[in-house]
């Protein structure tokens, strides 16, 4: 089982090499929004690359309005 | 056949007329073809669903009931082409990548196959804006899956990927990213070896098209899109800077 903090450091590795930001450049609390760039086409890319990642479903309505990455590990923590 | 209009292959009245011009062709083409690959050539995705730019423009620059005779007359229209596409004498294979959403969902549900890579993504958000899917979705979603599936996407509006679309029976193959198209040609390659008649038959015998129920459809969509709550949902979907716009 990962942990938490193995989950959002993954994420945060996954992210920074998908929309080609510098890894260090990211942090935890950060709005993933615009620290990425990123728009709604693009979100849902993410959405997908984290999916199938870690082999979990995540609901897009359980991540309306989350903004950072340490609550996006979280949801995904919870269903691993 | 390649869908090719920006921003992401949206469903209006110019795709229509091509669509219409594309279908009129098919029974020809039985002579040469044994397969049809739709695909899109746009990096977003394979199709976004249907105008709703568009529809929301139409439907604001004339009355109620003139809107709502041309939603009716679309829909007839689309309804035939996507009947035409479902019982065509060729092989259809929807080779997807990225968003297929709402009526880019309903395009590939008409197709016999469909074939993904796996950054696919599907959805009915139709719910959002106070309407049901109005393409043909759900009769041919229920014709292909089991009602537990049907209604989770249809009820909560949610996106799944293409590997939980494979495990559901929905998509028959997931590739690597980039490789839908080359998957689609290998496999149409194979169905090419066999008896066009036989495999006909197979189709036609397997995949009925759900006539009484699509004709249902295009009445409750007509019924719910007459109401309010409907303009205020295009609006809200027009003018919205969401990241994830598709849900309530």
């Amino acid at each position: 089982m990962e942990t938490a903090e193995k989950t959002l450091e993954e994420i945060l590795t996954l992210a920074a090499a998908h929309f080609k930001v510098a890894r260090e450049k990211l942090s935890p609390d950060e709005d993933f929004f615009k620290a990425l760039g990123i728009d709604s086409l693009q979100t849902l890319d993410l959405l997908t690359k984290l999916e199938n990642h870690f082999r979990v479903e995540l609901p897009d309505y359980e991540l309306q309005g989350v903004t950072d990455f340490r609550t996006l590990a979280t949801k995904i923590q919870s269903r691993l | 056949m390649s869908l090719h209009r920006e921003p992401c292959n949206e469903l209006g009245s110019q795709s229509l007329v091509e669509l219409e011009k594309f279908v009129s062709a098919l029974d020809d083409l039985q002579e040469d073809a044994h397969s049809l690959i739709v695909y899109s050539t746009l990096k977003c995705g394979f199709c976004a669903g249907a105008d709703l730019r568009e529809l929301y423009q139409r439907s604001q620059a004339m009355d109620q009931a003139k809107a709502a005779e041309g939603v009716r007359d679309f829909l007839e229209r689309i309804h035939s082409v996507l009947n035409r596409i479902d019982a065509a004498p060729l092989t259809t294979i929807a080779a997807v990548h990225g968003v297929t959403f709402g009526g880019g969902f309903e395009l590939a549900l008409a197709c016999d196959l469909i074939i993904a890579d796996k950054m696919a993504r599907f959805c009915f958000p139709e719910l959002r804006l106070g309407l049901i899917p109005g393409f043909g979705g759900i009769p041919r979603l229920k014709r292909d899956l089991g009602n537990a599936i049907v209604r989770d996407l249809l009820l909560t509006g949610r996106s799944i990927n293409a590997t939980k679309a494979q495990q559901i029976g929905l998509v028959s193959q997931v590739v690597s990213e980039g490789e839908a198209l080359r998957a689609a040609q290998a496999t149409a390659a194979q169905i090419g070896k066999f008896d066009r008649q036989t495999a006909l038959t197979a189709k036609h015998f397997i995949k009925p098209v759900p006539v009484d129920e699509l004709r249902q459809e295009i009445e409750l969509f007509c019924a719910l899109f007459s109401r309010p709550a409907v303009q205020a949902g295009l609006k809200k979907f027009v003018e919205s800077t969401d990241a994830q716009p598709y849900l309530p």
